[in-house]
């Protein structure tokens, strides 16, 4: 089904699932419990998970495929929010258009970018493309502020063209939707202490996501993909074959500008507003962090470092130090303060401390990233269950790592 | 034409803190083939050995002064320096208002051991993993070293003025032969450009003149053989390593006073840097420093107002407009050698 | 299978016994509240939302502080601060309407899209229903914006720039600090006494969007006064070093450079004239003078001894003699140990008037709220009689010119009170160009 293979289908019906029971997954803590805080099934979250999800996946199909590293992926995302938003203000509230323009706009920039920057290989390449991506940073900051509204950035108005949308109630504010559905409806569902939020938005971007996804994993099994490995393991030796792997290339950069398009029109689609700070390099650079920290050229790896990075973003950060004392309240006096002032400085405002260290953790111990810490656990539990059999499981550590 | 000249000494003046920097990161690419994305965060470590300086030599202990009011209409806490204590107010005074010079004494042996154990301790582990682990441990150890300083110091800039001596400008218009006060530069910038010189002139002889700088050279340019001729390429590529470390941390001492040290500026020279080493040819010491102060004086005179009224936002996007042709014009930026850095 | 037939009744009765047992459980919410968040509990969350990394990070730090005090007074814990002071007397000390404050914190970054998600986690997650704080106008037009569309109030935080309640306007948003217009408003005459009426000006402006309302309100109330514009140059956000933009000003026959720089940017560009010896200038005949318009005191510390004899304006200062400020550096100095910044109080004061609206209003309706605050006017906060606009929901106040003290006894001790402009000479009409183009809508209570 699906014209992909037995190990493929079941790891896109895990992902598959994991989308679609994601409000449950992200909310193992009843309501108003200590632990309430690290729950991330809130619709904001969810969303930026799947939408920089996306993200990932695409900059993966271009980096874990070609070996190009893009240090200018973000203006490929911010120029898909812009399309996007303009979309909104001109045409309608209805995130269709925009979406397509959004994909649209971007793929036709990144096909200019990648033109150029594609002449060059290895850290020239990355250089090239990071000087696309901070000059756009730049202009949209300054001297395109009619256009981008500057730093401020653009939201829709009331008083807004939208030609195809009917006149706005009185009072009413513009608000992204779906033929009538909107963005940000919510279905609650309270079991108990539990509380479940399905918002429409979320569905609707995992369910791109997983056509985003579905789409990758052709690519990768695909003689386009083999081809796009062969540029990654020896370009000359592809190219002495009388190929011209250019092509290839440039359609993989492309491609995956489209999937950064894509994932910035959702953004505005969830959220309606656009800024230029997401063009900023360091955005750019988060993107590669999310690819590596998961896993370069694995299939699940990007998605996974997108969701690590956001949730420490978005988690991490709101742990103040009144809440520490909540936890520890039980401990006496004097030790309540150390243990608080002990892991104070990793929280909230030190969020970005936790971070770091995380990087280096993880790519010091798990140096395939997330992707191979999940395999450790994995062959572990396994290995556990067939004690016995200890000859048969020292050949599976030696196996290819998952894709 | 005294406005050119003007930002002529802007632009090396810039381009002298980009050198810097560049060519520590440059050395660290060319010997050890490592990306490290730290070393903005060397720099702004040496920065705030200066800083740190300056706070031990003013270390106070506390005395009340029952005559005067704090804000909230308590007796007066008045700090005094312990050094002041000791040797009087004058000698105090001077020591104090020396910190940033002496901070380069007390800056080298730090940058030294940083780099040291940053070598010995992580980067060592990365020599044959790819790039892109590379990058991410050395961004992580970025953020960690950035986050200790925020922890400590706070966020905001912290003023480190130059010792009050260096505080004038130097008029170089009566010396070209202009009227006087037209060309005016501050004495401290026109320090840090020639510290800048000399370091790199230091550098490169260091590595041109001795049989040290001869191996490392060898090693750049063909590690394999030279480590089977029974050269313990490692043990120098450490002291390299160390060396890079040393020069971002001066660059960011005597840079603390142009301006005030703040935990971000590592990442804000960062991605400037790597694109002035790109720019200048990956493994090429020459091409960096070249590259620094071409961006350096191209970027002064972007800003000039002249220019900018007929490119608005020109001043913006000069360094990375300019990266973008010097690359696809020559393959490997200005000087770089081939096969370095391209897969 | 055979044996098993699936027949209607059969299926009909698994159907009733798969409904009751997903029935069963649950409990449908389907928010019948009647506006977004509404509390129902014994207390009621507030979210706090500032910087705590990137440029700003001490500012938000500090902002955090005085919201931590809000909440400790309004729940009738420590001395009360400006609660005593408050003309409105509707504030109990338990709480607001008799629900224990609890609040949420998050890190804006400075970046809008950071603070927007922050925001949301805290209306979506935490049930927020009032939004506050925020140390840069573009994130405060960011969020303002999507408090309106989510049906919370926002109370701004530090943001100066006239868009904010201007072409940005909202109903659900308010802002009690003052902005970029009230500052040349408030500048232009003391800069008239101090440097006479015969100057030229050079400006440099940080190129984005509070750099420009600030430069245009500077130059409109200076050239109403007659001074000169020679030159207006933009500088990049990131720019670190000036002196490529100091230097023409010694080509130039300016005598006065203005700085619409803020944070890092203002301490270093200060730091560079300075360097470049500007100050010790004679231009014209004249003693060359730098204008710092928005200061603050945590970065007037960066730049160390170069604010010396400056003039610049700012919103309050702890050195303020009436019984409000005086109450309320008493109350945060005590419990922190140093004076609040600018910040620190108007985020106070946003916190305590929020609560005093909806206790007023008897209730948390955004709508409510906004009915409450709109043409209300109070005193005892530290600014003196103040009047909360109707038309754009900007507070109106009195204005403080300051400078750079020249001998400071202590490091809190930067800046002294110039002037303290009366609200009059500051207020504009609604409509006035400065703040043209926006709309303020309906307020939205959200479900």
């Amino acid at each position: 089904m699906l014209k992909l293979d037995k190990k493929d289908m079941r790891l896109f019906i895990i992902v598959a699932l994991m989308t679609i029971l994601a409000p449950f997954i992200l909310n193992p803590f009843p309501e108003g419990s200590g632990l309430a805080q690290f729950n991330a099934g809130y619709p904001d979250l969810m969303q930026r998970f799947v939408i920089f999800g996306i993200f990932a996946i695409g900059f993966n199909i271009l980096f874990g495929l070609t070996g190009y590293l893009s240090f200018g992926h973000a203006a490929f995302l911010g120029v898909g929010s812009y399309a996007a938003i303009w979309m909104m203000k001109l045409l309608t509230m209805n995130v269709i258009p925009a979406i397509i323009a959004s994909v649209a706009i971007a793929g036709v920039f990144a096909l200019v970018v990648g033109f150029i920057s594609l002449r060059r290989s290895g850290i020239y390449f990355s250089i090239l493309t990071l000087a696309f991506a901070q000059m756009s940073f730049a202009m949209a900051y300054s001297v395109l502020t009619p256009i981008t509204g500057g730093e401020t950035g653009l939201q829709p108005k009331v008083n807004d063209p939208r030609i195809l949308d009917a006149a706005l109630a009185p009072g009413a504010t513009p608000s992204a939707g779906l033929f009538g559905l909107e963005m940000r409806d919510s279905y609650e569902l309270a079991l108990g202490n539990w509380l479940f939020t399905f918002n429409f938005g979320y569905y609707f971007a995992a369910a791109l996501m997983l056509v985003a996804f579905y789409t990758s994993m052709r690519i990768f099994r695909s003689p386009f993909g083999m081809m796009l490995r062969g540029v990654k393991s020896n370009q000359q030796r592809l190219n002495y074959t009388g190929l011209n792997s250019k092509p290839y290339t440039l359609a993989a950069f492309v491609i995956s500008g489209m999937y950064a398009g894509l994932a910035g029109g959702l953004l505005v689609a969830m959220d309606t507003q656009v800024g230029p700070e997401r063009m900023f390099w360091t955005a750019s650079g988060e993107v590669v962090l999310m690819t590596i920290l998961g896993g370069a050229g694995t299939l699940i790896g990007p998605v996974l470092g997108a969701g690590f990075i956001k949730y420490m973003e978005n988690i991490i950060s709101k742990i103040n130090e009144s809440i520490l004392h909540q936890w520890f309240y039980w401990l006496p006096d004097g030790l309540e303060d150390l243990v608080v002032g002990m892991i104070y400085p990793f929280i909230g405002k030190g969020w970005h401390l936790t971070l770091g260290i995380m990087f280096m953790l993880v790519v010091i111990f798990l140096p395939g990233g997330l992707v191979e810490g999940g395999q450790r656990i994995g062959r572990w539990v396994r290995g556990k269950g067939r004690k016995a059999d200890a000859t048969g499981d020292k050949k599976s550590t030696a196996s290819t790592p998952a894709e | 034409m005294d406005a050119i000249i003007l930002q002529i000494l802007n632009g090396l003046d810039k381009g002298s803190a980009y050198a810097l920097i560049a060519l520590g990161l440059t050395l660290i690419f060319g010997t050890l083939g490592v990306v490290n994305f730290a070393h903005g965060a060397l720099f702004m470590l040496g920065a705030f050995c200066a800083v740190t300086l300056n706070k031990l030599l003013t270390l106070s202990f506390i005395t009340i002064d029952e005559t005067q009011k704090d804000f909230l209409g308590n007796p007066l806490k008045v700090e005094t320096p312990y050094i002041e204590g000791w040797f009087g107010p004058e000698v105090a005074g001077t020591v104090i208002e020396w910190s940033v010079p002496l901070a380069i004494l007390f800056a080298i042996p730090i940058m030294i051991l940083v780099g040291l154990v940053m070598e010995r301790g992580l980067i060592k582990y990365f020599y044959k993993r790819p790039h892109a682990d590379q990058i991410l441990v050395t961004f992580g150890l970025a953020i960690v070293l950035q986050e200790i300083i925020k922890y400590f110091y706070g966020a905001n800039p912290i003023p480190t003025p130059a010792p009050s001596a260096f505080s004038g400008s130097f008029d170089f218009g009566a010396l070209l032969g202009f009227d006087p006060g037209t060309i005016i530069y501050p004495y401290w910038r026109l320090v840090y450009f020639g510290f800048a010189a000399v370091v790199i002139a230091g550098v490169f002889a260091f590595l041109r003149y001795t049989t040290f700088g001869m191996v490392v050279r060898a090693g750049m340019a063909d590690r394999e053989t030279v480590g089977l001729l029974g050269i313990n390429i490692d043990k120098r590529f450490t002291i390299m390593f160390a060396l890079a470390a040393c020069v971002a941390g001066l660059a960011g001492v005597m840079y603390a006073p142009i301006n005030s040290p703040n935990y971000h500026m590592g990442m804000d020279f960062l991605v400037l840097s790597f694109v002035v080493v790109v720019v200048g040819g990956m493994g090429s010491l020459g091409g960096a420093v070249a590259a620094g102060f071409l961006l350096g004086v191209l970027e002064s005179f972007a800003s000039m107002s002249q220019v900018l009224n007929v490119l608005p936002g020109i001043n913006q996007i000069i360094i990375y407009l300019v990266a973008i042709i010097v690359l696809l014009t020559r393959p490997r930026g200005l000087m770089g050698r081939k096969g370095v850095m391209e897969d | 299978m055979p044996g098993f037939k699936l027949d209607r009744r059969g299926l009909l009765k698994s159907g009733a016994v798969l409904g009751a047992g997903l029935a069963m459980p649950t409990i449908f919410t389907g928010r019948a509240n009647a506006f977004t968040n509404e509390p129902t509990g014994s207390s009621v969350t507030l979210g706090f939302n500032v910087p705590q990394s990137g440029a700003y990070a001490d500012e938000g730090a500090d902002e955090l502080r005085a919201y931590e005090l809000a909440v400790e007074h309004l729940n009738g814990g420590g001395d009360g601060g400006m609660m005593n002071t408050f003309s409105s007397k509707a504030l109990q000390g338990n709480g607001i309407l008799g629900k224990k404050i609890e609040y949420v914190t998050g890190d804006t970054q400075t970046k809008s899209d950071t603070a927007r998600a922050s925001a949301k986690s805290m209306i979506e997650k935490d049930g927020a229903v009032m939004i506050t704080g925020g140390s840069s106008s573009g994130v405060a037009v960011a969020v303002q914006a999507l408090c309106q569309e989510a049906g919370v109030i926002f109370m701004a935080g530090l943001t100066h720039s006239n868009d904010t309640t201007g072409k940005d306007k909202k109903a659900n948003g308010f802002r009690h600090f003052f902005n970029s217009y009230m500052s040349g408003a408030a500048l232009a005459p003391v800069l008239e006494r101090n440097y006479g009426s015969d100057r030229k000006a050079y400006h440099l402006t940080a190129d984005y969007n509070w750099g420009y309302t600030t430069e245009e309100a500077i130059r409109s109330s200076t050239e109403a006064l007659g001074w000169e514009t020679v030159e207006a140059v933009k500088t990049p956000l990131a720019a670190t070093d000036f002196s490529a933009y100091i230097t023409p000003v010694l080509q130039s026959d300016a005598d006065v450079l203005v700085l619409n720089h803020y944070g890092a940017n203002m301490v270093n560009s200060l730091t560079n004239a300075v360097q470049f010896g500007l100050r010790d200038r004679m231009v014209n005949g004249k003693n060359f003078e730098i204008v710092v318009p928005l200061y603050s005191r945590l970065m007037a510390k960066g730049a160390g001894a170069n604010v010396k004899g400056i003039f610049g304006s700012t919103n309050w200062h702890w050195s303020l003699t009436d019984d409000a400020s005086k109450a309320f550096v008493q109350s945060f100095g005590t419990k922190y140990g140093f004076p609040p910044s600018q910040a620190a109080h108007t985020c106070y004061v946003q916190a305590l008037l929020y609560a005093d609206a909806v206790e007023r209003a008897g209730s948390f309706n955004p709508c409510a709220v906004v009915e409450a605050l709109e043409g209300y006017e109070f005193d005892g906060l530290g600014n003196g009689p103040t009047l909360y606009r109707a038309e754009d929901h900007q507070c109106f106040k009195d204005v403080l010119v300051v400078r750079g003290k020249e001998n400071p006894t202590s490091e809190f001790d930067l800046l002294e009170i110039v002037e303290v402009t009366p609200v009059a000479q500051v207020t504009y009409a609604p409509d006035h160009p400065q703040f043209a183009g926006g709309q303020l809508g309906a307020c939205n209570p959200g479900a």
